[in-house]
């Protein structure tokens, strides 16, 4: 079974596709609500061109509209990699 | 009537007004050789470079992955030029404030990253960020959003002679009835790619000597040096800014655009009316103006059908020219409207900056230009003149404010 | 200076519209003109399909060192600017040459070169530092697109303010505003203005691709194009032109010119909202809306046509709907609205001067061009969009909008000139 996903991977991925670092980004971001971190759609739209690149993570984009915290992208992640 | 109230500059020998100030009186360079690729193989590798500038000390981390390098230091001096005015774009109506700027070669560098991963790598690589990062209206569009200004806006591209024509186009504006625009030109593009483009423009100079490479107006003359950088003014409505008390560098009292006729006409190139009109819509006559901030294109064709224009309105040796730009290199939208902030910091200290570099300025050209230390005058009328490749002239007319209040 | 601005002469080239009669016969019989893209293959790419135009330099009288010298986009403006001359009856030559201007929009101008020189000197994308030895002594004209505007000055000959205004996908409205500017404050006395933009290529194909913005009704290339349809997923990219002579009113009743129509206002405002994204409101763009017609003196009933931006993306067309609720209250029920870009596609920045064009000959025509491929009713979009047939209507007044990345919005009033004097 492949490795899942940890929030702190996650984070990365997001810092480098939107920016954000550990200073805006503090502690457990899983449950923030993305707007509130200051990621839109466009940030969450490269976040998935990334996963699905460079992590083999294919997200749809109906989805992806629709996912509002990490947390629950993270969980979106973890099952893909799960199957 | 429309006056500068904020400055913002991005330049390759300063960032912030007072550090670039200092440069261009003391003669500090911003031109050094280009370090960041491998120019091996390249004719040319000094440029006016932009260096200790780390965006993140100065935007948010959120706008760094959407953006280009020229997008990076237009923002950063907007955000110089609100402060520097002391205005709260919180506290203005939004359709009270409008951006116009220039914008000569867009987000290139980010484009050429986009490029490479299209075609290495393919369509699905290409960034989110591509569809805006790269367009010339990027840089309207970002400090629109950023300042919260709702108002009338707009990029225009010239070439060099852009940044002028953003400032009299926020001129337009506020005699429309905007009350504060922000306006300018911020250029950059050093990537390898960008890098060739520039070259191909057959006039950057081959001379491998920082302190010689572009000398305007010198017998010696061969080339100019890209650079990268520029400048942000705020413009407000004069009766606005008494009202706020605001501190006023200047009246943009004059502004004009023409355009050359085709080389095969031969007939002369339309500079000098550029300035005619620039003068007559400031209501002043050319005995008024105290100094020149020549275009400098540092082609001695170029050169010489400047001297000749400033010859022709001014007489010969007729009034102090300048061309601090020999310490940046030619930033193209930024160039004028770096050279406006120059102008506007000559009216209030009465210092002429030098020209850098040059030594011998050919007899024939009858130009007094200002060498080796500030000349000291009294300032109150500056006329200021860019052109762009291909034909583009304009010329800005500045005065001091309180003569006339 | 209270001098009024009127277009006496027009040139433009769409998908399948060589000329303005060939334009005005696809609009009015509700064709259209989008297809599968020929220009490279479109395979790789999510969003296929395009209005492609086919241009051919020669026939259009290009000579083959103007066409290695001209970018496709510079190409196009310039043979619209010969058009538009010629369609204004003016002897260019007459006029004083520091007295005309020029006002070129375009939103990626030299993109197609670009992508070209790229090519060449990376090695088809192999290298990242590039060897000048394949360098194109035109490259500086692509790094630097103004040549667009100064190519227009040589080819009308003028020597008066020459602007480029590159404001995204709404520079085809404001070059065209800017020129009415520039005769009004009296700067010049006849300004050629217009836009063009030729960006079916595989980089910009690509970056509307990563944003989802571009349609993938790949199966139905001639249908893909579906503003204000609830089927509609995005617009269809697409190549054009159209340039326009402007010349101050008296000095066109004078000559006998004919007027195609005043420029009665024009204004444009930002949302500052977001890069790509809008408001569902359309606050700003009903500003631009209220302003330009407040310059026009004219309440929002005389409005008689919309000719909307309507690009066919979903929140598009929900945000212009708004707008026009917002700035034109209930009239905005009562007035037919259309969108061409069903037909041509969105040209990008020269859109906007695409539609001044059909808006002309919807005056000129006394009739509405449809919106087609409006078959299903979006519940967020339920004005009169005149769908799929062409609609005989009395025009005197026409809005044309245009909205734009960047946040830009703007919106210009066209007005049949009365046949008595001013």
């Amino acid at each position: 079974m492949a490795k899942m996903m940890t929030i702190d991977e996650l984070r990365a991925i997001l810092v480098d596709c939107a920016g954000g670092d550990d200073a805006v980004l503090p502690g457990d971001i899983s449950a923030v609500p993305f707007d509130e971190l200051g990621y839109d759609s466009l940030a969450l739209i490269e976040t998935a061109a990334r996963l699905r690149l460079d992590h083999d993570v294919l997200i749809p984009d109906e989805e992806i509209a629709e996912v509002r915290t990490a947390g629950e992208l993270l969980g979106k992640i973890n099952d893909r990699i799960a199957v | 009537m429309s006056v500068i109230t904020g400055l913002g500059v991005v330049a390759p020998n300063g960032i912030g007004v007072k550090e670039f100030w200092a440069a261009t009186l003391a003669g500090r360079t911003g031109i050094a050789e280009l370090d960041r690729f491998d120019t091996t193989g390249y004719p040319a590798r000094l440029a006016g470079l932009i260096r200790d500038f780390d965006p993140i000390d100065h935007l948010p981390s959120r706008l760094l992955p959407q953006t280009d390098t020229s997008t990076r230091l237009a923002l950063t001096a907007t955000q110089h030029a609100l402060a520097d005015a002391e205005v709260d774009p919180a506290g203005i109506a939004d359709y009270d404030m409008g951006v116009a700027t220039a914008n000569a070669s867009g987000g290139f560098e980010f484009t050429h990253r986009e490029f490479h991963k299209l075609w290495s790598r393919g369509p699905a690589h290409v960034s989110v960020y591509e569809s805006f990062a790269w367009f010339y209206a990027v840089n309207t569009g970002q400090i629109s959003i950023r300042h919260g200004m709702r108002g009338p806006s707009s990029a225009l591209v010239a070439e060099q002679a852009g940044g002028l024509d953003a400032l009299g186009q926020a001129r337009r504006m506020i005699r429309g009835g905007t009350r504060l625009m922000v306006g300018g030109g911020v250029d950059s593009a050093f990537d390898p790619w960008g890098w060739l483009a520039h070259l191909s423009s057959g006039r950057v100079s081959l001379d491998p000597d920082p302190a010689t490479a572009y000398r305007p107006f010198d017998a010696q003359a061969s080339g100019y040096l890209p650079g990268e950088g520029g400048a942000i003014c705020v413009l407000e409505d004069a009766a606005a800014a008494r009202a706020r008390g605001a501190r006023v560098y200047g009246e943009l009292a004059g502004y004009a655009a023409t355009f050359d006729p085709h080389p095969d006409t031969g007939r002369p190139p339309a500079l000098g009316r550029a300035a005619r009109l620039a003068l007559a819509d400031a209501g002043v006559a050319t005995a008024d103006v105290d100094v020149v901030f020549a275009d400098a294109a540092g082609v001695a064709d170029l050169d010489r059908a400047e001297a000749a224009a400033l010859r022709e309105l001014f007489g010969a040796r007729g009034v102090p020219v300048t061309a601090p730009k020999a310490l940046t290199g030619r930033l193209f939208s930024g160039g004028g409207a770096l050279d406006v902030v120059s102008a506007l910091l000559c009216l209030r200290d009465g210092l002429i900056p030098p020209t850098f570099g040059t030594a011998t300025v050919p007899a024939g050209y009858g130009l007094d230009l200002v060498l080796g230390e500030p000349r000291q005058v009294a300032v109150d009328t500056v006329l200021v003149l860019a052109r762009g490749r291909w034909g583009f002239n304009a010329a800005v007319v500045l005065r001091t404010f309180q003569n006339r209040s | 200076m209270n001098r009024r601005v009127v277009i006496t002469g027009m040139g433009v080239r769409a998908p399948r519209s060589p000329g303005k009669k060939e334009f005005w016969e696809l609009l009015s019989a509700g064709r259209t003109a989008t297809r599968r893209i020929s220009f490279f293959d479109p395979s790789p790419y999510r969003s296929q399909v395009a209005g492609e135009v086919d241009f051919d330099a020669a026939s259009e009288g290009l000579s083959p060192r103007e066409v290695r010298r001209m970018d496709r986009a510079t190409q196009f403006a310039v043979v619209c600017a010969r058009d538009a001359v010629a369609d204004s009856g003016l002897d260019l030559g007459a006029l004083p040459a520091d007295r005309v201007g020029v006002s070129l929009g375009s939103a990626v101008a030299a993109a197609t070169s670009l992508e070209r020189e790229y090519l060449v000197l990376s090695d088809s994308g192999r290298r990242w530092e590039m060897s000048p030895d394949h360098l194109s002594p035109h490259m500086f004209d692509y790094l630097v697109p103004s040549v667009m505007s100064a190519e227009i000055a040589w080819t009308v000959g003028a020597e008066g303010p020459v602007a480029m205004l590159s404001d995204g996908c709404t520079s085809g409205l404001d070059a065209v505003g800017h020129a009415a500017a520039l005769i009004r404050e009296g700067s010049a006395d006849m300004v050629v203005a217009g836009a063009a933009d030729t960006p079916i290529t595989p980089i910009v194909v690509a970056c509307f691709d990563a944003i989802r913005a571009t349609s993938t009704h790949n199966d139905d290339p001639e249908h893909a194009s579906r503003p204000f349809d609830a089927s509609r997923n995005g617009f269809v990219l697409a190549e054009g032109a159209a340039m326009f002579v402007l010349e101050e009113l008296s000095a066109a009743r004078a000559r006998g010119a004919h007027c195609y129509a005043e420029v009665g206002g024009f204004a444009t405002r930002c949302n500052a909202y977001h890069m790509t994204g809008l408001k569902p409101d359309g606050r700003e763009l009903a500003e631009a809306i209220r302003v330009a017609l407040d310059q026009a003196r004219l309440a929002p009933e005389a409005v008689d046509y919309v000719n909307a931006h309507g690009s066919g993306t979903k929140q598009n067309d929900r945000h212009e709907t708004a707008a026009f609720k917002r700035s034109l209250g209930e009239h905005a029920y009562r007035t037919p609205v259309s969108s061409i870009k069903s037909m041509v596609g969105h040209s990008l920045g020269a859109i906007g001067s695409v539609e001044i064009a059909a808006s002309l000959l919807a005056i000129e025509n006394q009739a509405v061009p449809p919106t087609a491929n409006l078959h299903t009713a979006d519940p967020d979009c339920d004005l009169d969009y005149v769908p799929n047939e062409a609609r005989d209507h009395h025009i005197d007044t026409v809005l044309t909008v245009g909205s734009g990345f960047g946040g830009f919005q703007s919106a210009m009033v066209l007005t049949r000139p009365r046949r008595t004097a001013a």
